[in-house]
């Protein structure tokens, strides 16, 4: 993230229909393609005088090349540093005096930058992207690399070094992934490819991925869909479209045996990770994968909970999620160990009840509890015309279909139980999977087994 | 697709601007475009409704999603926890989730989770909320749920045990969390250990250790009651068929009124002074710089939040765009001012590289006196961000609910959310520059350092920043306690 300023607002608003008890989610919209390749999705909600403008590059830290890692992240900072129109400090200074707020994000598939103006001002932000989109290298020079390089630098002290357990992600990417594989780097990158990175790159990096035709573009909010048209088309058309985008193709990475790290680090207790891979998103069992978690991990009476902090009393708290993305995903599991446990506890009560899950079907209940939620989610995420923006430009981006909102629940409702235990038997094996001990300093006997040790 | 139904947002502009503008073929990108009047914020009108319980009602109809927001805001917070009970009020509020009417503390969770609804007790500083999430589908259902926590909580004695145990691993937890070490710290020398804001809300070791389940059933019974309380919902309801649901559901729940406690405000800093906490090897010092700011209450409540846009609330302001985008020191600089019905802190914060820490507090320090003078267009880039922002802050059910909660606890205009631009707009460059010299003074301030001693504290010393007391984290938190097993 380009900043920590924002407020993270929860996103919930509905352009649905309720027939019945049963909901159709579905947000309409209009896609057009301009000459030069950019794709443009235009959406109307006229509940809040509000507009959100959210645009795709559709790169992420999966591009990078080794010794560059970190990159595509340091340059959506540089992203916001001003071009040929646009003076240093004015992308900000001019949305924060139409009464707008921007930020942009990083993740191994994408980078996306979003703005919220009030309607007024919808031709701002579409100034300002299209400027930097055709007229980034016009404005940039060694020192704007420089000075971003060293707030990104703070950027990963202040998110994984200097935060309890907070290297544990890095050591786990590096290590799940066989080396070279675009998602075995974190996306904040090393220390030192953040000091390896030049100006040259960055004009290299934006020639290759800037470009219209990798780009989509979405409006939506209190708009007028003709009239943001032709506004798109006078800010965007002029931008010449770019040399084709080479595609990603890798086979899944997958763990030949279990491996299994510890690591010593400033805390308390000990903490214990257990990854394992899993299917692309939106491929087949992507979201039998979440249910999967929500049985294991979500609320009080899931299996993990329930076991390790409700009954046994023996871990502060237990986490488990599927975390999707293009080129495979990643199942994991986390739990904090109490005073005076060991993750050797900790660990053989989560096998057993991995076992379990493989052996016998979880409840009817259990599904539809985990279902239900997802539901409520879904009708969250439509309230707010940021996040609605966001997840129409995701779903295009993923699947080519940005009303994809129905399909994408309709995935969580076909699910039954027997489909939990399938997903639990191919994907959750002993010996494909990784296990990471975070230990207190000096407590490597808390650990569970170990071959080998990793340091912060 | 939208659907407006009753009474939508409104929206007030015209579209002439933008016609204008698409029959343009080139777009002039020598000045940024030149934008209409903005809209202003029109929300749909607050209802207000008694219960026979005597439980006031306020509603905010929103149809444009089917989900429903319902938060009971009692007046009871950590403030009123007794001195010898600090983390009374958190506790309740949290053992209030743990089983009620019928269920005892899984199936009551299981119920809620299986509607996919979300319920939620917590206490703030003056007040407790429970909170209800649920889709219109599942209201019913999820009604009877939130009446059994507001009127029949449990307080079952093993949740007790799991609860305490839970809460003194938080507290052992908190030594591993520079953050939390400093704002511990800088509320604990802004405020004094005698007074609530100076201390933990969720307690310490000993308090933890001491609690009962008469201390939370009397507190309870203290506090929870219609007549202290009142009832916000925002979604898509409409007022008739809300009120028969909540008269079914609430109107058994009795109580008397509860005379409001007496709190002293605490006395102002009066020197400057520097805290040290030694984190070895720390690769960031957390900065935590300020003094008692002002109620919420303030008439000056308009010109502080211009004034702090300025020097720390967005992301040009001067802070911000010094500490990071000129010197890059950090990934973020900022400052706050927290308005509760008593002077919250003012608070300056950033995270800086350890080897700049020196440097990063003579920024600090140049910010806070520099800001007694502002420029026309800082004063007007602010109060802009400020004031158009705002509409968009009204965008969800829950969001609605927290701005009424304010309107509640402070006992503001039904016109507030309506007139709150115009107010903004009207705040001048005098008034910034005021507020700014009352309540910033760079001579009466705490300043708080987490970080490493040994890198940081001879580069500080030449500063001048005042006295400067070493310590150490158990000198803030106290020795980890240590938990015995269940």
């Amino acid at each position: 993230m380009k900043r920590f300023l924002l407020a993270a607002t929860l996103g919930v608003s509905l352009a649905g229909a309720v027939c019945g008890q049963d909901i159709r989610l579905s947000v309409p919209s209009t896609r057009f393609v301009l000459p030069n390749g950019l794709n443009v999705i235009l959406h109307e909600d006229h509940s809040t005088p509000t507009i959100a403008v959210n645009m795709y590059y559709h790169v992420g830290s999966g591009r990078e090349k080794v010794g560059r890692t970190g990159f595509a992240h340091l340059f959506e900072h540089i992203m916001f540093e001003g071009s040929k129109h646009v003076p240093e400090g004015k992308f900000d200074e001019w949305l924060e005096a139409a009464g707008g707020n921007n930020n942009g994000s990083t993740n191994t598939d994408r980078t996306n930058y979003f703005e919220t103006v009030p309607s007024n001002a919808l031709e701002l932000p579409l100034f300002l992207e299209s400027d930097r989109m055709g007229y980034l290298l016009d404005a940039l020079s060694p020192q704007k690399v420089d000075g971003q390089r060293d707030v990104v630098k703070n950027e990963r002290r202040q998110s994984y070094e200097n935060r309890p357990y907070g290297m544990a992600d890095i050591k786990i990417v590096e290590n799940l992934y066989p080396h070279g594989h675009p998602y075995s780097w974190p996306t904040i990158g090393s220390m030192e490819d953040l000091s390896a990175a030049s100006y040259e790159d960055v004009v290299e990096f934006f020639k290759t991925w800037y470009v219209p035709n990798n780009a989509s573009l979405v409006v939506a909010g209190d708009i007028d869909t003709a009239i943001t048209r032709q506004l798109v088309n006078k800010w965007f058309a002029e931008i010449p479209r770019g040399a084709p985008i080479p595609p990603i193709d890798l086979p899944a990475a997958m763990l030949e045996k279990e491996k299994r790290l510890m690591m010593e680090d400033q805390v308390q207790l000990p903490r214990l990770y257990l990854c394992w891979h899993t299917p692309p998103v939106f491929s087949g069992m992507d979201a039998t994968a979440d249910i999967l978690a929500s049985v294991l991990a979500g609320g009080k009476n899931s299996r993990l909970y329930k076991r390790l902090v409700y009954e046994l009393q023996i871990a502060q708290d237990v986490n488990a999620a599927n975390s999707s993305a293009m080129l495979g995903s990643m199942f994991w599991i986390e739990a904090t160990a109490r005073e005076g446990h060991s993750l050797r506890e900790l660990e053989t009560i989560i096998q057993q009840e991995v076992e379990k899950l493989k052996t016998q079907p979880p409840t009817l209940r259990e599904v539809q509890r985990a279902v239900n939620q997802y539901e409520a989610s879904f009708l969250a995420r439509l309230e707010n015309i940021g996040w609605k923006a966001d997840l129409l430009n995701n779903y295009y981006h993923l699947t080519g279909n940005p009303d994809f909102f129905q399909e994408d629940f309709s995935r969580y409702k076909a699910i039954d139980p027997t489909d939990v235990t399938a997903a639990a038997q191919s994907f959750l094996l002993e010996d494909r999977r990784l296990v990471l001990s975070v230990v207190p300093r000096g407590k490597k006997h808390l650990a569970a087994a170990y071959t080998k040790e990793v340091t912060k | 697709m939208k659907k407006h139904l009753v009474v939508g947002f409104l929206i007030m502009y015209s579209w002439a601007l933008f016609v204008e503008a698409a029959v343009a073929q080139k777009p002039d990108r020598t000045k940024p475009p030149k934008l209409g009047p903005p809209p202003t914020l029109k929300l749909p009108p607050l209802q207000r409704f008694t219960l026979s319980n005597g439980l006031p009602v306020l509603l905010i109809e929103k149809h444009q999603v089917p989900l429903v927001q319902i938060t009971l805001l009692v007046r009871v917070g950590s403030a009123m926890d007794p001195p010898d009970r600090r983390g009374l009020a958190s506790l309740t509020a949290a053992m209030m989730e743990e089983g009620a009417g019928e269920r005892d503390a899984l199936a009551f969770a299981d119920a809620v989770d299986f509607l996919g609804a979300t319920i939620n007790v917590s206490a703030g500083m003056h007040t407790t909320t429970v909170s209800l999430f649920t889709p219109l589908s599942k209201l019913d259902s999820a009604l009877a749920l939130f009446a059994d926590v507001i009127a029949r909580p449990r307080f079952p004695a093993e949740e007790l045990e799991r609860k305490r145990i839970e809460r003194l691993t938080t507290l052992q937890q908190w030594h591993d969390e520079p953050r939390i070490i400093a704002s511990q710290l800088f509320n604990k020398v802004l405020f004094g250990e005698q007074h609530p804001y100076g201390v933990p809300t969720i307690g310490n070791e000993q308090a933890l250790r001491a609690f009962t389940v008469q201390d939370l059933r009397s507190f309870y019974a203290a506090y929870f009651s219609p007549r202290n309380a009142t009832l916000i919902v925002v979604g898509d309801v409409v007022p008739a068929v809300l009120r028969t649901k909540l008269e079914a559901e609430l109107a058994s729940w009795k109580g008397d009124a509860v005379p409001p406690p007496s709190l002293q405000p605490a006395p102002q800093v009066q020197a400057r002074k520097l805290y040290v906490v030694d984190k070895p090897g720390a690769p960031q010092s957390v900065i935590r710089i300020g003094r008692i700011g002002a109620a919420r209450t303030t008439p000056d409540y308009y010109a502080i939040t211009v004034m702090n846009t300025i020097l720390g609330g967005s992301f040009t302001s001067r802070l911000n765009n010094n500490l990071r985008e000129e010197h890059s020191y950090t990934y973020g600089a900022g400052s706050r001012f927290t308005m509760l019905p008593l002077p919250g802190a003012f608070l300056a914060f950033s995270d800086v590289h350890t080897e700049v820490t020196d440097k990063a507090l003579g920024e600090f320090m140049k910010e806070l006196r520099a800001i007694a003078s502002v420029t026309e267009e800082e004063v007007q880039r602010a109060k802009n961000y400020v004031a158009l922002g705002y509409p968009s802050q009204f965008q969800s059910v829950g969001e609605i609910a927290g701005a009424l909660a304010e309107v509640v606890l402070y006992n503001l205009p039904d016109d507030y959310f309506n007139s709150y631009t115009s107010r903004i707009l009207a705040v001048t460059k005098k008034d910034v520059e005021r507020v700014a010299r009352t309540y910033i003074d760079p001579d009466r301030i705490v300043i708080v350092v987490v970080g490493d001693r040994k890198k940081i504290e001879q580069a500080i010393a030449p500063l001048q920043l005042g006295q400067i007391e070493y310590l150490t984290i158990e000198d803030v938190l106290g020795k980890p306690p240590v938990i015995e097993k269940p």
